[in-house]
């Protein structure tokens, strides 16, 4: 049998990260209650204590615990996302995602055994820029940006001995990994300076009869009719009129599912599959934990005869935003 | 144990909206007060405090209407506009509430309506889904 990419699952509070492990995560990916990391919503992430009480969860059952501090460490004080780094060492995680090069540099030269990888907000697109990472400050694994086709991954794995981390599940985007500033015209706040795309403080929704309207700081970006799914409200998935024609100008609402090329994943040598969604609840850690536990390991079992179960997909399918599900970047034949 | 995919017939709701809605709310804001009282529910209530509250089980025509202060919760029973309104069938906030689906999920399917205050209604989701359960007698209730 191949060696099995690690199951790497979101975890936005204590009950998710150990309702994840339970379900068969190999991994959770948590953050700080701050803006150190990309999901800085209210009540959402981990305090010491909660922290705490996770990694000792997951080690005990032998499964590891990542930080993710994947925001920019903005110029005038950076002090913060130092001290998260010093914290995740204290705290004794795994390893943590990081994006910015600066912090990069100072996690390698202040805490020499903490294992380091390389946020997908860091961009990096080819094995020159993963290998760069590796030999400035020791980068162990780099998370690929959802813009790849699969044999775009493959050029890059078979070019680098940094472990490769590629997405599995989760809502998709406009994909300007680690560049997109687009709320900020909206409410001045933006990813990557707050760690949150649509902030929640400038997010109204209004109920009119049956219709759901979606307002960002007052701008309107959606309106829903009766039984039409809705999805988050960031601007990449407004609606929005164009020369008269009101339509997703920029994004349809959309998640990415690779079930179907699990076997090819695998064969490639892709060390790590993640699952997004770290704002979700223990429900939806559970449903996605448990279907894709399953799928990995019947793919790596089964390889070439492998085929999707309709009840993963199902069961997918149910937590998926938007109504449509695809193989994103990884599936371009036009290349 | 699973909740049965069912809506109440429109009749309950057309009884229960003539009943009072202080009984079920008290209940809920004692249930939610002895929960944060033991501990269970983390809730930094200065995050909460001078907030009203609206519950709708639009299937039982029942409106569930609380406020919160620094210490604790209360029946409101004024005729001020909710900070924050969940509305969903009775099923599908016990589906949440168990565990057995995620909010997002029932909001992207458009079974839960959520009004008013975003990021309140983002502290309660969140406070909700920390609450860890294993450690009460209500841990073999929930689905996960």
């Amino acid at each position: 049998m191949p060696k099995l990419p690690e199951l790497v699952c979101p975890a936005g509070s204590l009950p998710a990260l150990k309702t994840a492990i339970d379900h068969g995560a190999d991994a959770v990916y948590m953050g700080l209650k701050n803006e150190t990391n990309a999901r800085n919503f209210a009540g959402l992430n981990f305090d010491e204590k909660s922290a705490t009480a996770g990694i000792r969860y997951a080690h005990d059952k032998g499964r590891k615990v990542l930080m993710a501090i994947n925001t920019f460490a903005q110029g005038v004080d950076i002090s913060r996302w130092q001290r998260a780094v010093d914290q995740a060492a204290d705290l004794g995680v795994d390893a943590v995602i990081l994006a910015d090069l600066g912090l990069m540099d100072y996690a390698s030269r202040r805490h020499p055994n903490l294992r380091l990888h390389m946020s997908v907000q860091s961009s990096a697109t080819n094995y020159e820029a993963v290998n760069l990472a590796r030999d400035l400050f020791g980068v162990q694994r780099a998370v690929l940006p959802r813009v790849l086709t699969l044999d775009q991954v493959g050029h890059v794995i078979r070019h680098t001995d940094v472990e490769i981390e590629v997405f599995g599940f989760g809502s998709l985007c406009v994909m300007v990994e680690g560049r997109c500033l687009l709320s900020s015209y909206a409410t001045g706040e933006s990813p990557n300076t707050h760690g949150v795309c649509s902030p929640a403080k400038f997010v109204r929704w209004e109920q009119n009869g049956n219709t759901t309207s979606a307002r960002l700081n007052d701008i309107l970006i959606d309106q829903y009719g009766q039984n039409e799914p809705a999805g988050y409200p960031t601007l990449c998935k407004g609606r929005f009129e164009v020369q008269g024609d009101t339509y997703y100008a920029l994004e349809e609402p959309t998640s990415l599912n690779v079930l179907e090329m699990l076997p090819q994943i695998i064969d490639i040598g892709v060390s790590a599959i993640k699952v997004e969604g770290r704002q979700r609840s223990p429900a939806y850690v559970a449903q996605v934990a448990k279907t894709l536990r399953e799928a990995i390991d019947t793919a790596g079992r089964e390889m070439q005869r492998f085929s999707v179960k309709p009840a993963w997909q199902a069961a997918l399918g149910k937590l998926a935003e938007g109504q449509q599900q695809t193989l994103g970047a990884y599936n371009r034949p036009w290349k | 144990m699973r909740v049965p995919d069912i809506t109440l017939p429109p009749i309950i709701a057309s009884i229960a909206s003539k009943l009072p809605a202080t009984p079920p709310t008290l209940a809920l804001v004692t249930a939610l007060n002895q929960l944060v009282k033991r501990g269970v529910l983390p809730a930094e209530m200065e995050l909460l405090a001078g907030k009203r509250f609206e519950v709708d089980v639009l299937d039982a025509g029942i409106k569930l209407r609380f406020a919160a202060d620094e210490a604790r919760f209360s029946v409101d029973q004024s005729t001020q506009a909710p900070d924050l309104r969940f509305a969903a069938n009775l099923a599908d906030l016990a589906r949440m509430m168990l565990r057995e689906e995620d909010p997002d999920t029932l909001f992207f399917n458009r079974k839960l309506v959520i009004e008013g205050d975003t990021e309140l209604g983002l502290i309660v989701k969140n406070l909700l889904d920390s609450v860890d359960w294993s450690d009460t007698p209500l841990a073999r209730f929930m689905a996960v």
